[in-house]
Formats: structure tokens, sequence, C-alpha cells
């Protein structure tokens, strides 16, 4: 899930006001999109890309292997499975509000046919210098900067946020994974993590969290595993709970998920949890056991 | 979207074939008693989308119509936790064996809909859970088909249902299939009573429709409970934004969740307190000159921080909607900002010749300044 220049991206709702203004942002910073797909503008081309009717005519003719999703929540199912089907390897889903259900659905024809979903509701993904793919801006030299960090976020302003702090600090980022806000996620922290852990060119890397959920409890038992320096700031400390699942939340979740919970366990797994973005560079420069970390960030 | 407990019985389980009791809404003691006396031996039930309704007093039993009308006039008004009860439920009472607990519900870490249930329903199901956690069965189920009652035989196996078992597996079974059609993200019957007659019957429901698939399920969603709101919030809901009115006295107005609970983080960091959360991520940050005027409208606001750093969100579109806001709403309050990300230069342009205030390079620097204003 790290994104690069080699990927072929297919845009899903290239032709819409948002699909347009982010293509047209990708292409400028060197994302190789090679299709669009819009059943009634096939055979036309939009932002110079060629639009196919389908996904699967997109993937035969261009061998398009990601595919990113600017589709409206009540189309997201079946523009999703649609994808899956066609074979795409990586499904980058920025929808928001999808029905748990239909979230659902994605998920089990993903797990059928081995492809990897980042979302829904990510902010996408970023490899700073090289390509991104989603909502990010990849394109706002104070925001990234290619460099040895690599930043595993639920949210997109947020992890905007820690990527401009990282900057401001001289850190430069390896690559940033958008892992999304839903609640059912394809791509879990845990999972980028163990990505990045294996990524030769991330040295250090920070996770941004938040309240709810019990990814980040996932996440700090393989963190325990690992030898490079991982920070991590949780949002939500100062906001009221949120709603309460019935009795069936608390049987399912016990007490996991608070801010507390997180804290803990992350802690317990070596993970420098700090209180404001401000000081994860430092959190993460006291803690890198290379020089490289600063220096290639400086470059 | 919350519902109360006959909307979850009457327009999800009995549709899908779940036996529930007889019973009738209320809204005054006269019309309770007469319920009863068409009825017969009841139960009054206070009708809120909320628990522990029974520890708080909301639920009681009555024989004739007169204790129903004592009782009913006890119940209605009352208020219980955040809500105020508005109608109540009179229904038959049931003469109960035993207790079970059923529920489906999206279980977020294995992305499938889990199935529990357990033969120790009631009141303390909770701490039954975390007692005895094997007290529970829990089975994954895939979303499609949906399964048939000979599919839960083995969720079921070693249970000592006796004569109940196959009432059960069917009830699990239509429950799942009313999960499944009404796009819930937890139904829940408890207790699922089997009663001294051997049927098998839904006491009491919970019903939590998914809010992202509301347009869907137009037909039951105007029967949902209405959130418990104060004047500000409902303007807010209205206006299609999530805003929650604290007690503190920095406003506060940022893009997307992550970045509004960070800005509330680093305000208590700096010994502040927030006087509200809103969410106005994704499309909704369009929508900046209506979230300018919520968050000024509370009157608690001693100082207001603006926070952006936008990547979806265009920075530029929500510092023009602040600043439209801005000539019209007059804003007596001291404002900070700080605009990083998506479009930034025009909107820092455009913040500083249009209002004349420089936004902060540092956000921590912003908030800290708009908390020591509030003081």
């Amino acid at each position: 899930m790290i994104v690069r220049k080699s990927n072929k991206v297919i845009v899903l709702g290239i032709t819409g006001r948002q699909g347009t203004f982010w293509t047209e942002k990708m292409l400028a910073y060197g994302t190789h999109i090679v299709a669009g797909v819009n059943p009634k503008r096939a055979g036309q081309r939009h932002c110079n890309v060629p639009i196919f009717g389908s996904t699967a005519k997109a993937v035969r003719e261009t061998g398009g292997d990601v595919t990113v999703m600017f589709i409206p929540p009540a189309a997201a199912r079946e523009a999703a499975v649609s994808a899956i089907e066609a074979g795409i390897k990586l499904l980058v889903v920025l929808t928001e509000h999808v029905p748990a259900q239909d979230v659902m659905a994605m998920h089990a024809a993903a797990a059928r046919h081995g492809t990897r979903i980042v979302g829904p509701n990510t902010a996408g993904l970023v490899t700073p210098g090289e390509c991104f793919v989603g909502i990010m801006p990849a394109f706002v030299p104070s925001v990234f900067r290619p460099g040895h960090v690599g930043v595993i976020s639920r949210s997109g302003s947020l992890g905007a946020l820690v990527c401009l702090k990282l900057t401001q600090s001289e850190l430069g980022q390896s690559a940033f994974i958008g892992i999304g806000g839903d609640s059912m996620l394809g791509t879990t922290t845990r999972d980028a993590l163990a990505v990045l852990d294996r990524d030769p060119a991330t040295e250090a890397i920070v996770i941004v969290g938040e309240i709810g959920g019990t990814m980040e409890e996932d996440a700090a038992e393989y963190a325990k595993t690992m030898r490079k320096p991982v920070a991590a700031f949780i949002a939500g400390a100062a906001s009221p709970p949120g709603k309460k699942m019935g009795h069936a939340g608390a049987i399912v979740t016990g007490n996991r998920g608070s801010y507390t919970s997180k804290r803990k366990a992350l802690e317990a797994g070596g993970v420098v949890v700090v209180d404001t973005p401000a000081q994860i560079a430092r959190a993460l420069a006291g803690r890198s056991p290379k020089a490289r970390l600063h220096a290639a960030g400086a470059s | 979207m919350n519902f109360d407990e006959h909307a979850a019985k009457s327009l999800v389980l009995a549709p899908a074939g779940i036996p529930v009791p007889r019973g009738q809404i209320c809204r005054t003691a006269k019309e309770a008693a007469e319920a009863v006396r068409a009825i017969g031996p009841a139960v009054i039930k206070a009708q809120i989308a909320a628990g522990k309704r029974g520890k708080a007093g909301g639920i009681k039993p009555v024989n004739t119509p007169e204790e129903a009308e004592r009782v009913a006039a006890a119940i209605l008004g009352m208020s219980i936790g955040e809500y105020k009860v508005e109608h109540v439920l009179v229904e038959e009472q049931a003469k109960i064996a035993r207790e079970f607990y059923a529920a489906v519900l999206n279980d977020t870490e294995a992305r499938k809909p889990l199935v529990l249930f357990s033969m120790q329903g009631g009141m303390d199901i909770e701490e039954v859970a975390a007692a005895t956690p094997d007290a529970i069965r829990r089975e994954h189920v895939n979303l499609d088909p949906i399964p048939g009652a000979a599919d839960f035989a083995s969720m079921l196996a070693g249970l000592a249902l006796g004569a109940a078992q196959a009432s059960v597996a069917d009830i699990l079974s239509r429950l799942y299939a009313a999960y499944r059609r009404r796009d819930a993200e937890l139904l829940e019957i408890n207790p699922l009573a089997e009663l001294a007659d051997g049927r098998v019957i839904a006491l009491d429901c919970k019903f939590m429709l998914d809010d992202a698939a509301a347009y869907r399920q137009e037909d039951i969603g105007k029967f949902a409970a209405p959130a418990p709101m104060t004047a500000l919030e409902r303007r807010a809901a209205e206006s299609g934004l999530k805003f929650i009115q604290l007690e503190g006295n920095v406003g506060v107005l940022a893009n997307g969740a992550g970045l509004t609970m960070t800005t509330m983080d680093i305000i208590r960091h700096f010994g502040g307190r927030p006087a509200n959360f809103l969410e106005i991520g994704g499309d909704a940050y369009t929508k900046s000159a209506v979230a300018l005027d919520l968050v000024l409208s509370n009157p608690g606001v001693k100082s207001l921080i603006i926070n952006f750093c936008g990547a979806f969100a265009r920075t530029d579109v929500m510092a023009d909607g602040i600043v439209k806001a801005w000539q019209e709403l007059k804003p007596t309050v001291p404002v900070f900002f700080s605009i990083h990300g998506t479009g930034e230069d025009e909107a820092i342009a455009l913040v500083r010749a249009r209002l004349g205030i420089e936004p902060y390079d540092i956000m921590e620097d912003a908030i800290q300044a708009a908390v020591q204003a509030a003081q």
C-alpha cells in the first residue's frame, strides 16, 4: 500500500467536480493515471485521460492495478465490487458515509479476490516526491517532503497536520498511509504498521490515532515485535465519549477503545505517545538509531 | 439513529415474524388506564431510547386500570438520563419461565455480522459477559445468504434449551434477516423470554439504525427517537452539521473530526476548555459560514480558534465562507487562525486582506493565544 510511479491508477468518478479537481492534482504530482471510468462517457478523454465504460474494460485495456473511487455513498458498493471483480489489486475508497452493510459486502468481495482495500473514508496514500492517490495535499511543499518517516493516520486533516509538523522539523516522509475514519476498514493500523516495518525507505513510524475502535490496541501488539522507533498521537482525550452500542457493544469491546486504553497499550508496546502533534518530531529524533533520519530529511 | 422499544418491536421485529407481546402506546395516564381495561394485567414501560429504564423506575407492572392510571402518571414526565418520558408502552404481562439474550451487530474488527446468544438474559447481561464470557455464544455470519434456523444449530449446540431450541433458532434466523433488511448496526432482544406456556417471545428490543443507511430506510427513519439536543445543536443538525455544545469558553472551528478533536486536546493541554465540538468534515467543509454562525452563537464563547488543515477540505473555500459570513456576523470575540494544507496560500492571503488578521504559522501558538484570550 505504498504507491509508486509504476502503479497504473484508474479513477472512478473522474468526470465529477471532485474527481476532476483531484485527478488534475494527482497528474501534476506525477501519479500515473491510465484510465477513468464513466459508462456515459466511454471513448472520450477527461483531463487528457481515456475514459472507459467499466472498470473491467479499463483494466483489460490499460493494465491498471490501483483504483481510486470518487463515488457517492449509494453507488460505492457496486463500484467497489466491480473493481474487485475486475482484478484490481489495491482499491482506495475515499467515500464517506457508505452504509455499514455495503462496507461489509466490499470486504467480503475483497477477501474472495485477494484485493487490498484502503478505506472507506480514507484521504488516500502519498509517497512524497513520487506520487499520490486520493485527496491529500501532497503538492503543498510545507506539508509533505521526501524522507524516511512513515505516517499512518485515520484522519486526513490531522494526518496532513502531522506531516506538516514533521516537515517543519526537517523530517521528511517515506510514505503516508491514510487508513480511513470509518469503523470497518480494509486496512488497519496494524496492517499499515507491518508494511512500513518492512519498507526499506522507512526508518521511523508515526501512528496518528483517534479514540474509538480497537485498532491502536491491536497495533500495539505488533509494535512489541518492532525495532524501528514508533511514536503516536491519539486524538480525542478531551472529547465527550461516543455513542454506546447497547449491551452488545460492551460485550464485544469491553473496556478497550478509550484514550487511556490506547495510550496504555501503545506504551506497553514500546511506542512513545505524545500529548500534542508538535512533540512528535522530538520523540522520534531522540529514539532513531540512525543519524540518517535527520540528514536525509533535510537534504 | 436510535429507536425506542415500541418502534423497534412494531417496525422491525413484528414484520420479521418475531413474536412480541400485545401492547399499546399511551401519552396520558387516562389512555394507560383504558389500555389496561382492554389488555388486562400489564407492564407500563417508559419509552425512551436509552437503557437502564427498569433500574430508574421506568418499568412497573400493574393489575388494574386504576393502578395503571396512577403508575403511568408517575412515569410520564419522569427524566431518565438525558431523556424525558413522553409516552409509555402498556404491554400485556408475560409469565416468564426463562430469560435469554440475543443480538446481531456489526463486528467492526471482523468486518462481519456477529450473532450473540446467551441463556442468561436480563438486566445484568453485561456483568454476565464480564464475569463469565463463556456464557455468551458468539458466531460470525457471512453477510449473504441469510442463514436459516438450521444454520444456528451449531451455535446453540450443548445449551439446555430443551423444547425452546427450535423457536430460538427460528428467531435468530429472523433476527438476522431483520438486521439485514433494516440496516441495523445493532438489533438486540433482551430478554428473549421463554414463557410458562412454552412460547418464546421478545420482551424488550434495542434497534440502532446505521445513520449512513438512513436514505434507504426512510419509511422507518421518521419514527426514530429524537436525540437529546440543545437548541443550538438542533440548529446545527438542521444544517447537516454535527455540533456538540460543551461547558468551556474557547470556540472551535476546525475541519475534520481528527483535527477538531486535536484542537480540543491542545486547548486542554494549555489549560483552557473547549466550548464545542463541530464536525465540518467531508463535503461539509463548504459550510464554513454556517459553522462560524454556530460557534459564535454559543453564549459561553469568549474566544475562537479557527484551525484549518486542508486535505480534501480546501482552505481557500473555507476561508472564503468565513470572510463572507464575517461581514454579517461581526464577531465581538477575538478570533485566531491557523491555516495549512490544500489552498493555504489563497486562504491566508484572503484572511489577511479582508479581515486584517494574520494567521499563526504554528498551530499550537494560535490555540494558546485563543486560550489566553478566553481567560
